[in-house]
């Protein structure tokens, strides 16, 4: 009897030195209520990694995460209507001055530029980049590639990726107008792998076997090359509270800047950054 | 005891006159909020204006007028193509020539399959559409294939089981009427269907088609996907176009303010405007039917 007790001791010993190793979750500890999250689709799943992690550790607490886009983000959290809008822009002043919101870049995210895997061109310079979105050329043949209309297929107007690939890689142009608009990564992604002579843009974590990543001015869309600032066409990932977070938001967002939320972010496809250096970089 | 019933009956009045004044009071309010959100777009002078062809935002033009021509012309050519598949249909379905075994099973095959589609949420029409048919028009026609012969099509497809069974619905009736006097007459149920129960039955067809091509114009999944969303006039099949309501869709998920997001209302009293004309020629249609019915 002794043994077993001796036994069944070292395992609850045991398991509580793994649930204090869990650092990160310590906070959520005796906490009860709910977050409501809304906002940018890029976010999504690195909310839900945290989510799913949190409401594990703790059944009080109940956490929902939806998308809708960087304006219904602002928008919700704007109105009260959830607890974090996320962006994958950064605020308009106007927003900040409407709504009083407080602004958390937490990740990374590199735009690519991409193409059919078909296709043999496998690296554009800005110019001939900026060439083919404006509509001067349209031909691959003008680019190494075959002989074969250059299909330009570009986001939404508004889209977070969108302005960050005309703002970085388009030096602020345009897009020719007749380019067809998708309105999100995966449409996107559908587009490009269905269509071999097709060009558009999608965030770095969504480049898989279907669509082929472009180096751009020789610079290859990756992670490292994002997170070191070797690769130019990046922006930052945001979440928005309406006034200082308090609570379990206040936690939450503190659970996204822990190595836990790093690993989360990690796994999604985007660079983590630090709380520190941002609100340096905000505060520019 | 009868006046408890006067009582029970009074009070039912009541509540479905409370019920229904509810109902329009809320549609009212619906519509008054959207022309009154719509008014500052709508009134706003200058070139980037709401009811002007460009739209790029990033030069402070806002006109959705192209968008305006874009579901139009969806929803026309969907209803070109949709209207007489579906009065092929009807004919077939209701006037067989053959009677044997294997033409009734497949007429009731058919006629399942019409409700079944009727069912079908569009976004699977769409996913579909986006595999199969963009890169066979991207074959057939150039281009990328999101055009509006795509969408235009896959929209068709859409209206068809609806107005099929609403003409059915219509028409069913009538014809079993009138057929042991056209039968008796030497007439096919063919000919009795298109020379005596169609002519009687055009509000029915009317009312058929409005409904095709207002389902046509309000969808917003199929242009999303498959027209290729161009803001631009539409300039042929294999041309993109953007829809209206494809607009409102994708405007609506990035903005919060802002001559953009103004012109989503603008859109929308567009649409409301459509519909409503739509609604009303639909009850003129009604109200001609019955009095020539009582004419008769």
């Amino acid at each position: 009897m002794k043994k077993i007790a001796a036994t069944l001791a070292a395992v609850a010993m045991s398991v509580w030195a793994v649930s204090a190793q869990a650092g990160p979750l310590d906070a959520f500890k005796g906490q009860k209520g709910t977050v409501d999250i809304a906002g940018g689709t890029a976010h999504v799943p690195v909310m839900k990694k945290a989510a799913q992690a949190i409401m594990a550790a703790n059944g009080d607490i109940r956490i929902t995460v939806t998308g809708g886009g960087s304006g219904a983000g602002v928008k919700k959290v704007g109105e009260g209507l959830v607890n974090i809008g996320n962006t994958g822009r950064a605020l308009k002043p106007e927003e900040v001055k409407k709504y009083g919101l407080v602004t958390f870049p937490f990740a990374i995210d590199g735009v690519a530029v991409a193409v059919n895997p078909k296709n043999p061109v496998s690296s554009l310079s800005k110019q001939q980049v900026k060439d083919i979105f404006a509509g001067k050329i349209a031909n691959w043949k003008q680019v190494g590639g075959a002989d074969a209309p250059i299909n330009v297929y570009v986001r939404e107007d508004g889209s977070g990726t969108r302005e960050t690939f005309e703002e970085k890689a388009l030096d602020k142009g345009t897009s020719k107008a007749d380019a067809n608009v998708l309105n999100s990564n995966g449409a996107m992604k559908t587009g490009i792998a269905r269509d071999p002579d097709g060009i558009g843009y999608v965030g770095i974590g969504h480049l898989d076997a279907s669509i082929k990543g472009v180096a751009f001015d020789g610079k290859a869309p990756t992670q490292v090359n994002a997170a070191d600032g070797t690769y130019p066409v990046t922006r930052l990932l945001y979440m928005n509270t309406k006034g200082e977070p308090t609570g379990l938001t206040k936690l939450f967002i503190g659970y996204i800047f822990s190595p836990d939320g790093e690993a989360a972010i990690k796994a999604s496809g985007y660079i983590p950054v630090k709380p520190a250096a941002d609100k340096a970089k905000a505060g520019k | 005891m009868l006046r408890d019933a006067r009582q029970e009956k009074d009070g039912f009045r009541v509540c479905v006159q409370a019920s229904a004044a509810l109902a329009l009071l809320g549609i009212a309010l619906l519509c008054l909020m959207i022309a009154g959100m719509a008014v500052p777009a709508l009134l706003q002078n200058g070139d980037g204006h709401a009811l002007s062809v460009v739209w790029n935002p990033a030069a402070g033009r806002f006109g959705i007028l192209g968008m305006l021509a874009g579901s139009a012309a969806l929803a026309v050519c969907a209803l070109c193509l949709g209207g007489p598949l579906s009065f092929a249909l009807l004919c077939w379905q209701l006037c067989p020539d053959n009677h044997g075994p294997l033409s009734r099973i497949s007429r009731r095959l058919m006629g399942a399959l019409l409700h079944f589609m009727t069912a079908v949420p569009t976004v699977v029409y769409g996913f579909a559409a986006v595999f199969l048919l963009t890169p066979f028009l991207r074959g057939a026609l150039g281009g990328s294939g999101f055009c509006l012969a795509g969408a235009a099509l896959m929209l068709a497809l859409l209206i068809v089981p609806t107005m099929t069974l609403v003409l059915r619905a219509g028409l069913e009736a009538r014809l079993a009427a009138l057929l042991p006097h056209g039968l008796a007459l030497g007439m096919s149920r063919l000919q009795l269907l298109w020379h005596c129960v169609l002519p009687q039955c055009r509000p029915v067809v009317m009312a058929a088609l409005l409904l095709g091509f207002a389902r046509a114009l309000g969808d917003t999944l199929l242009p999303l996907m498959l027209s290729g969303n161009t803001p631009q006039l539409p300039q042929g099949p294999a041309s993109g176009v953007r829809a209206l309501t494809a607009h409102m869709a994708m405007t609506a998920a990035n903005e919060t303010g802002g001559a953009a997001y103004d012109s989503l209302f603008a859109a929308g009293f567009l649409l409301l405007c459509a519909n409503a004309v739509i609604g009303l020629i639909a009850r003129r249609l009604a109200a001609d039917s019955r009095s020539g019915e009582a004419r008769s």
